[in-house]
């Protein structure tokens, strides 16, 4: 009863968390705001829902699920990544920020 | 001369890592995971270990230790306050790209340092110069320029630059 309802809160935070990453992607104003949003907002969301699923098989199975300890581990090294390179091709592909304006200082 | 413990096992970091990581998604301890597990973590250390440009060694494990603890509180004050900031009006958002002098020498650890700055809150790292000293940070809202610098400075850099080099 107890880990049942541990449960469900984590996943509606979850849920809340990977829906406010959505919503961001579409009220953000320019590009460079809007890679934000996914490597922040969604590895809690993301990660919630799989304390969830961990705790919920684990008492379900009996042993210790630990399959989302990795899917974790793997998400935490790749979405850095990602937003990296999302950022560099924004920047060389000169796009305006919101306030019309092209950076220039890319620092080399 | 490289030494038989430095062909056979040139990162045992690297190389417990991955046996660990083989463990975990066969979630089982049977002799034969274990032994192609075993098998996996010593052959590709050994195939790989000329991309990696050098070992890291870790200085101070408490350090690090305390760092991960304060990075983990960080990325859910991250969330909480990125979701407020994407809630909320988006006209009052201060966008901005920081240019972020680093001290840090080693690639691996720079490498480190942006992962972790595109973690935490309402920053990501956008772009390193070419020599290698000034980090383009992009922060989603900041009314202080000078103070945002500082702060990632003191709080990732510093930490780091103590528990690597």
């Amino acid at each position: 009863m107890i880990a049942e309802i541990i449960i469900s809160a984590l996943i509606l935070i979850g849920v809340t968390f990977s829906f406010i990453g959505s919503l961001g992607l579409v009220k953000l104003r320019d590009f460079y705001m809007r890679v934000h949003v996914p490597t922040k907002a969604t590895t809690l969301g993301i990660g919630s829902l799989l304390i969830a699923s961990t705790i919920f098989f684990t008492i379900h199975r009996g042993t210790p699920a630990v399959h989302e300890i990795l899917i974790v581990l793997f998400l935490f090294m790749t979405a850095p990544v990602s937003a990296h390179m999302l950022m560099k091709a924004g920047l060389h592909e000169r796009l305006k920020d919101v306030n019309g304006e092209v950076e220039e200082k890319l620092g080399s | 001369m490289i030494g038989i413990r430095q062909r056979i096992l040139p990162q045992p970091g690297f190389s417990l890592v991955l046996w660990i990581i083989w463990i975990l998604a066969h979630e089982s301890l049977a002799p034969d995971t274990l032994l192609i597990g075993a098998g996996a973590a010593l052959f590709l250390p050994a195939l790989t270990h000329h991309f990696w440009p050098e070992a890291l060694r870790v200085r101070r494990w408490g350090k690090l230790i305390k760092f991960l603890l304060i990075f983990v509180y960080d990325i859910i004050v991250a969330n909480i306050q990125v979701a407020q900031l994407v809630l909320g009006p988006s006209e009052k958002l201060r966008p901005a790209f920081l240019e972020v002098p680093i001290t840090l020498t080693n690639p691996l650890v720079i490498s480190i340092l942006s992962a972790v700055i595109s973690l935490a809150p309402g920053t990501v790292a956008a772009n390193l110069s070419g020599d290698r000293r000034t980090l383009l940070v992009h922060i989603l809202h900041t009314e202080d320029t000078e103070g945002s610098i500082e702060r990632i400075k003191e709080r990732y850099e510093a930490p780091l630059k103590e528990i690597f080099q």
